[in-house]
């Protein structure tokens, strides 16, 4: 393990590690356009030099490995000068777009102006252009070469993390332009990352372009629910406009860094994946045809549970729950009402792939299993109720018309005595069922996840529930004190406290200890 | 400061001590307010002062117009009345005054939809929706600019923070009388009338 110095402070790393990691681990940023963790280096930007001394030149810090004894200024007059240098090369041919580009406000080329730059023009003659600006490589991503400075990130995504080669870099000298090969395009299930990694406003989201300037949003980490993976995400959301896009709160989804999930990526399909969040939400809890306040919609539901029989009670819940909603849904109906309850749906799988793309578009199958144990799936409960067996179901979230198809579930709301839809959207099984209750969505949950590789994952609220809706657990808290058998949870942490002390699989966790990595179930 | 007991409680600490601290001296003064005296309770100084201030002003600008109108003394003012709104006041040439959209050659806003002035209104009365142009050489234009003039405070920040010289305060309109707080708000079109 070589023992090196950078900027004065001393520290061993193993062998092959580059100099520029070498200072990350002491805390010290050096600038990089084209060094990217998870792809291969490059080295062509030039804007990570730093002085080692005993060399004359100075090195590329991001490929240059470190070597016992080596001392590192990171900030010399001659570093600062390069970086100087190397911007202003950067910038001789760069359009003045910053007003209309939609990476202003996270460019890594105005921040490193602003900290290294700030030099006058000393270029008159004119800037080369390229033939076309701002133009379609693919259904998600537009094109703008003039912005690009080549430091072939997108290129090396393509070649490496899909394989799916369609950038190129086209050209020589001051003429190169990165752009699909002829014929191509940009048409794979992971192209909107080659956005995120692009360090200027080259690249850009066909989806977010315009819509919001980037430091209008506030950012949320949660998990993507659009598969049992649970990739790690950042929702954006637009905190201080409430006057503009009024129809929308999100404006965004990113990936966030999780080493064991997903990386530094997540697929398309859960990137835009985000506007079921404001559209389309049942607002309020509604009573056959009449909209109807929280206090009578449980009434409703506690006269049925207080006069039938255990038996004919039918709960299916669902594995888009978070692991507390399905712990309270556990406590009420399993445990003190011993109704029937399930989770699974016959669903069909997915698409998937050997990347991050799973079959099981379900966020929390494993966290449903461990919660509410293997059952039977909802063939059984669903066939009770179109034989009249149930006098009270109970489904979470699922599109039961979808599922089993219109008859059946015509015939189910004539059956049963009170037929309680429980979701976020509005669905064809939402006309049939007799009382509709609002659940709040993921982005206004907090709570936990189980992803396929057993994985506890926490997601956080970035606001507040839409209409009148509420956490899915609240409902069923707010039911169990009509019923007078009251569950006193304060808060969600409160509920997951208490898996930790039920549930097996969840021995030992807490809130502070899944943090932000996750933390992967006890077998 | 004179009240010993008070002393001690002007000893306030934290960020908002001084705010605590003049409170607490009105409070005190209010509280040793001195009482009026005989002669002040008789209202006639009061009265006096007041008309004299009044007559003064009276005979000053009366005594003024009069020799203005005689042609004298020109060079020293006298107060005036506009008969606002028949005769407007005259403005100097860079008083900020209600906003317009510049335009470019063919009509269309300079305005590229960058939202620095948005983002820079301290009353936050400017929304822009920002759409696609279908030339890709301006890229961004505003699909929508509306500007709440009942909110605005006339501060110019958003003339001086935008790159397009696309928004400027140079219409000599300061009046914004309306029936409705909603015909306050100015639309794209109705900024571009001007
Ligand atoms: S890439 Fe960066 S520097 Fe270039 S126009 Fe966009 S925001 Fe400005
Ligand atoms: S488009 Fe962006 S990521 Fe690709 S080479 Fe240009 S600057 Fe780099
Ligand atoms: S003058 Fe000031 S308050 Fe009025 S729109 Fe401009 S920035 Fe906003
Ligand atoms: S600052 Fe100028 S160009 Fe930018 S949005 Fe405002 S008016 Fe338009
Ligand atoms: S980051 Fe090292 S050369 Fe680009």
């Amino acid at each position: 393990m070589p023992n090196l110095t950078i900027d004065g402070q001393k520290i061993e790393v193993p062998a092959g590690t580059t100099i520029l990691q070498a200072a990350e681990k002491l805390g010290i940023e050096i600038p990089r356009y084209c060094y990217h963790p998870a792809l291969p280096v490059a080295g062509n930007c030039r804007i990570c030099m730093v002085e080692v001394e005993k060399q004359p030149k100075l090195q590329i810090a991001c490929y240059t490995p470190v070597a016992a004894g080596m001392v590192v200024k990171t900030n010399s007059p001659k570093v600062l000068e390069a970086r100087k240098t190397v911007l202003e090369f950067l910038l001789v041919n760069h359009p003045l777009d910053c007003p209309v580009c939609d990476q202003a406000g996270e460019c890594k080329l105005q921040d490193y102006y602003m900290e290294h730059g700030q030099y006058d023009s000393r270029l008159a003659s004119v800037k080369v252009k390229k033939e076309k600006k701002a133009f379609s490589i693919g259904p998600t991503v537009m094109l703008d070469q003039e912005r690009c400075i080549l430091c072939t990130r997108c290129v090396r995504f393509t070649d490496h993390i899909t394989q799916t080669c369609e950038f190129g870099v086209f050209e020589r000298g001051d003429h190169s332009q990165v752009d699909v090969y002829p014929g191509k395009e940009l048409d794979n299930k992971y192209s909107g990352n080659v956005v995120d990694i692009c360090p200027v406003g080259a690249l850009t989201d066909k989806d977010f372009r315009f819509k919001c300037r980037v430091w209008y949003l506030d950012h949320t980490r949660s998990v993507c629910p659009g598969c049992s993976m649970g990739c790690n995400i950042d929702i954006d959301w637009d905190k201080s406009r409430p006057h503009t896009q009024k129809k929308e709160r999100v404006m965004r989804l990113k990936p966030r860094h999780n080493p064991n999930v997903n990386n530094y990526w997540i697929c398309d399909s859960g990137r835009y994946n985000y506007h079921f969040i404001d559209e389309n939400r049942i607002l309020s809890p509604q009573y056959l045809d009449k909209l109807v306040p929280w206090s009578e919609a449980v009434e409703r539901i506690a006269e049925i549970l207080q006069s039938t029989k255990p038996e004919r009670i039918g709960v299916l819940a669902s594995a888009q729950l978070t692991n507390e909603d399905l712990f309270v849904i556990r406590k009420l109906f399993k445990e003190t009402l011993k109704a029937h309850v399930d989770f699974k749906a016959p669903e069909r799988p997915g698409d998937s792939d050997d990347f991050l793309i799973k079959a099981d578009k379900n966020p929390n199958t494993a966290g449903a299993l461990a919660i509410l144990g293997a059952q039977a799936d909802a063939q059984t409960i669903v066939q009770k109720a179109r034989q009249g067996e149930l006098d009270l179901l109970y489904v979470f979230g699922h599109d039961l018309v979808k599922l089993f198809g219109e008859e059946t579930v015509a015939q189910i709301a004539r059956k049963v005595k009170l037929f309680v839809f429980q979701g976020s959207n509005i669905n064809d099984t939402c006309g049939y069922a007799h009382l509709n209750l609002p659940g709040s969505v993921y982005a206004e949950k907090d709570g936990t996840f189980t992803n396929c590789q057993q994985r506890v994952q926490r997601i956080r609220p970035a606001f507040f529930p839409l209409g009148d809706s509420k956490g899915d657990w609240e409902i069923v808290s707010l039911l169990a004190g009509q019923l007078g058998s009251p569950l006193s949870y304060k808060d969600s942490q409160d509920v997951f406290n208490d898996i930790a002390k039920t549930v097996a699989g969840f021995a030992g966790m807490s809130y502070e200890k899944i943090s932000d990595q996750g933390m992967v179930l006890k077998k | 400061m004179e009240h010993p007991e008070l002393r001690k409680y002007f000893d306030v600490k934290g960020p908002f001590a001084f705010l605590r601290l003049a409170q607490m001296k009105r409070a005190w003064k209010q509280k040793n307010r001195r009482e009026l005296t005989w002669w002040e309770n008789t209202y006639i100084p009061s009265v006096v002062s007041g008309i004299y201030l009044t007559s003064a002003h009276f005979f000053r600008n009366f005594t003024l117009h009069v020799l203005h109108a005689v042609g004298l003394l020109k060079d020293i003012p006298a107060a005036v009345t506009y008969q606002y709104p028949e005769q407007p006041r005259p403005l100097s040439s860079r008083t900020r005054t209600r906003h317009r959209l510049t335009k470019r050659e063919d009509g269309s806003p300079r305005c590229v939809a960058c939202m620095m002035c948005e983002t820079v209104c301290p009353a936050r009365c400017i929304e822009i929706t920002a759409a696609e142009h279908p030339d890709p050489n301006i890229e961004k234009y505003p699909a929508e600019f509306i500007l709440d003039l009942g909110k605005c405070v006339y501060c110019g920040f958003c003339v001086e923070v935008c790159p397009e010289d696309a928004i400027r305060m140079d219409t000599g309109k300061l009046d914004t009388s309306e029936y409705s707080r909603e015909s306050m708000i100015y639309d794209k079109k109705r900024l571009m009338e001007e």
